[in-house]
């Protein structure tokens, strides 16, 4: 608490709440009105910002049940929903087990080992980080579309590619979890490999047992960032029953099909999930984004 | 003895199925990726024999990884940019030539009337020639037959002749119908009611010259343009891809074109990253500072509520404003109608567009901005806010003289990143606007509000003439920047390995 404060202080706490209360309700507005939206009957009713007769025919349609409107007329699912993010959570489930476990034994290795080239295997992959992916979808494509035609499970629209390119972007999680195993006192595993363990058993019962928390950090992270890719799958995924859910919401917006009800109810049934993870989690991932990484 | 059989027997079962692929790819000339996967599983093998590399089997994965997917693509783009490499130059001549050599075309002059008849053993189909009349042997006709000798007759076949209905029904599997004569000469439906001699379009001369049959034009393969042209300028599609030097680069430069929209996109792309990172920057550090200040209350509350906008997907977030600033639906305009009675323009007025794309970007931006401000702010010793307090100084007072120079240093990096981050924020530009409304003038795909990268993307993906040649010289010069960028960051945040 200072000690030294102006007469003014109480006018500018009671500001700064007005501030902030304003500013929260400016921000939450798209939120709150989509929440509305998706209750709203119809896809282009406008008129009142809360909806004067509730309906939850989007609801239906995002949980992909048809829906029997009042005078009997039946609507279908305009897309699956769905299967939209089975498919992104399949995708992203399974990518980042597979970044967890090549990242963590690759920060061990740059964390514990002497070995040549470590300095500048790490500046570069924090370099090349930085090249966004989109920049060489034609390179990717083509890579792709040559593999397909021999490891069928691994071409063009098929999960398999998408995982796969995934693993491109490790070097943001080999960072964090390497300053997390920088910050853990080596000598529990010289002791262990003094008593006769391989190098293999430090880290698999002894250094792993300590970084449970920033394991989890970064496979949400990881977890959510491929949720959230959209240039790739966009580019590698065609058939409608195979998009992901960044790639498929988009449709719902087309000028010449624009299902802003359905939209509504899909986008709170989906983006609910994965929000209120990020929240829950935020506190670690904040650490893990600005700590990790780059310590100046 | 069990754990090394099992090793080996794995080692041995990838590195057998990665030489399948590299043979495949090798056996379709696919030299490029083919030398890929050898280096891979070479370095692999090399990697995972070799005791002395024991540390580098651990980073082996994840440097593999990075080796495919980004810097050889990355190595790949800059290659395709010196290539025509697009929609009208795909293939490579070899593909080309094929392609040319197997066109074939339908003779004027050898054509045969025909019947078909239904026989015991199945439909004949009967060619009446000038000199000879040619006759099947007993078909099916479900699709199944191609190739089917005739042999010379002299007589009809007994039989029912079919009608003109049934022979409709029949026609798509007739059409598929080569037929053989024995002068070694293929037929093919010509119409309904003929077949005709089938020819080869082109004849491949030694010195590499084909001849259209039909014409007697000569095509001579042209390297330099990847096309086969004729004396009189004429060229054939396919083109192949070919090696056109720094064209690309030249093209972006001296074409009005292309020049004018790249130079417009570049600005904005400029003005649009810089503006970003002041915008989250300011409104970040000012709710950082308030958040920090001891006064307040329910800082819980704030902070959740104020990070709300970061813990929405994006892809999500962005959706939801497309729809809110629609023109005629969206409530953000219902909402302006009430208030101020004016319907803005959002999507198609180049200013009011790029203006929604600033507001969108800070609101998707700020969180991010105010978490790192507020890790910084606490690292302040709170008696430097004491002594200035001491001295007079108010809120403007403090965040100038003793807020911004302290957090200034550890911020400029992560800033840089920022900035970076956005000058390639493809995924905003490409689910807000697509890029409209459209530069006028343009030979290329592009918008007024189109970043670099949406540039490049829609150059190589979007509809007409999906130019990957053009498209990988722009992402080349977009590398530069960004590995300029990045490269100053790193000096910047002064990174211990």
């Amino acid at each position: 608490m200072a000690m030294v404060q102006p007469r003014s202080t109480k006018y500018r706490v009671l500001a700064s709440h007005l501030g902030m209360l304003g500013f929260i309700v400016i921000i939450l507005f798209p939120l709150l009105m989509v929440i509305s939206i998706s209750f709203r009957s119809g896809n282009f009713a406008s008129g009142s910002l809360l909806p004067e007769n509730p309906s939850l025919e989007h609801w239906y349609l995002a949980l992909g049940i048809p829906y029997t409107g009042e005078d009997g007329t039946v609507t279908q699912p305009p897309f699956p929903v769905l299967l939209w993010l089975w498919n992104s959570i399949k995708i992203a489930v399974v990518s980042a087990v597979l970044i967890l476990a090549l990242s963590t034994t690759s920060a061990y290795a740059f964390a514990r080992m002497r070995f040549a080239g470590k300095g500048f295997v790490l500046k570069s992959m924090l370099i090349f980080q930085m090249f966004p992916p989109v920049l060489s979808l034609v390179a990717l494509y083509a890579l792709f579309d040559k593999i397909g035609n021999h490891v069928s499970w691994l071409g063009l629209n098929t999960h398999g590619a998408v995982i796969v390119a995934s693993l491109g972007g490790m070097a943001l999680h080999i960072w964090t979890i390497k300053g997390y195993f920088d910050s853990i006192d080596r000598s529990l595993e010289e002791a262990a490999i003094v008593d006769g363990a391989t190098t293999w058993q430090a880290f698999r019962y002894i250094l792993l047992p300590l970084s449970v928390p920033i394991l989890v950090v970064v496979f949400i992270l990881a977890f959510i960032m491929t949720i959230m890719e959209y240039p790739m799958a966009s580019v590698l995924l065609v058939d409608t029953d195979k998009l992901t859910l960044a790639v498929g919401a988009q449709q719902y917006l087309y000028e010449q099909n624009y299902l802003w009800g359905d939209f509504a109810a899909a986008a709170v049934l989906s983006g609910l999930p994965i929000t209120l993870i990020f929240l829950y989690c935020q506190k670690w991932i904040v650490g893990g984004l600005t700590a990790g990484g780059v310590k100046g | 003895m069990m754990r090394i059989i099992l090793k080996w027997g794995v080692l041995a079962a990838l590195v057998g199925m990665a030489l399948y692929l590299i043979l495949a790819l090798y056996a379709q000339q696919e030299f490029v990726f083919a030398m890929l996967f050898l280096v891979l599983t070479a370095s692999a093998v090399f990697v995972f024999v070799n005791k002395k590399l024991y540390a580098h089997r651990y980073i082996f994965p994840a440097i593999a990884g990075m080796g495919l997917f980004v810097i050889f693509p990355l190595m790949y783009t800059v290659g395709i940019g010196f290539t025509n490499y697009s929609a009208s130059n795909l293939l490579s001549f070899e593909q080309v030539q094929d392609n040319l050599m197997g066109r074939t075309y339908q003779s004027d002059s050898i054509r045969y009337d025909y019947g078909l008849y239904q026989t015991d053993a199945g439909y004949v189909v009967y060619l009446e020639g000038e000199h000879q009349d040619l006759v099947t042997p007993p078909l099916e006709l479900d699709g199944s037959e191609a190739s089917v000798p005739v042999l010379p007759a002299s007589k009809r076949p007994t039989g029912e002749s079919l009608a003109m209905r049934d022979i409709i029904q029949l026609r798509s599997n007739l059409g598929s119908l080569n037929l053989l004569t024995e002068d070694g000469r293929e037929l093919s439906m010509a119409s309904l009611r003929s077949f005709a001699a089938i020819h080869d379009q082109y004849t491949l001369h030694d010195n590499g010259s084909i001849t259209n049959n039909q014409t007697d034009v000569t095509y001579f393969p042209d390297h330099d343009t990847g096309f086969y042209r004729s004396a009189d300028g004429d060229s054939l599609s396919p083109g192949w891809t070919v090696n056109i030097g720094w064209d690309n680069y030249l093209k972006v430069v001296s074409d009005p074109t292309i020049r004018g929209p790249f130079f417009e996109i570049f600005v904005w792309t400029l003005s649009f990253a810089v503006a970003t990172v002041v915008f989250t920057l300011a409104l970040g550090l000012l709710l950082a500072n308030l958040l920090q200040w001891d006064q307040i209350r329910g800082k819980g509350f704030y902070r959740t509520m104020l990070i709300l906008p970061y813990a929405v997907p994006a892809f999500i977030s962005i959706l939801v404003f497309k729809g809110l600033f629609n023109q005629n639906f969206g409530e953000i305009n219902l909402v302006l109608e009430g208030l101020f009675g004016m319907r803005p323009d959002w999507f198609s007025d180049p200013a009011l567009a790029r203006t929604m794309i600033l507001i969108v970007n800070t609101w998707l931006g700020y969180p991010y901005m105010m978490l790192l401000c507020m890790g910084l702010l606490q690292a302040i010793p709170r008696d430097l806010y004491e002594a200035s307090a001491m001295d007079g100084a108010g809120p403007v007072n403090n965040l100038f003289n003793v807020t911004l120079p302290l957090i200034i240093k550890p911020l400029m990096p992560l800033l840089i990143a920022s900035f970076a981050f956005n000058f390639n924020n493809f995924v905003l530009i490409a689910l807000l606007t697509g890029g409209a409304p459209d530069i006028i003038g343009a030979s290329t795909p592009a918008g007024t509000t189109d970043l670099l990268v949406s540039y490049t993307y829609r150059i190589a993906f979007q509809d007409s003439g999906q130019n990957f040649g053009l498209a990988a010289a722009i992402a080349t010069a977009i590398f530069l920047v960004v590995g300029a960028l990045s490269l100053i960051n790193l000096k910047l945040s002064k990174v211990k390995v």
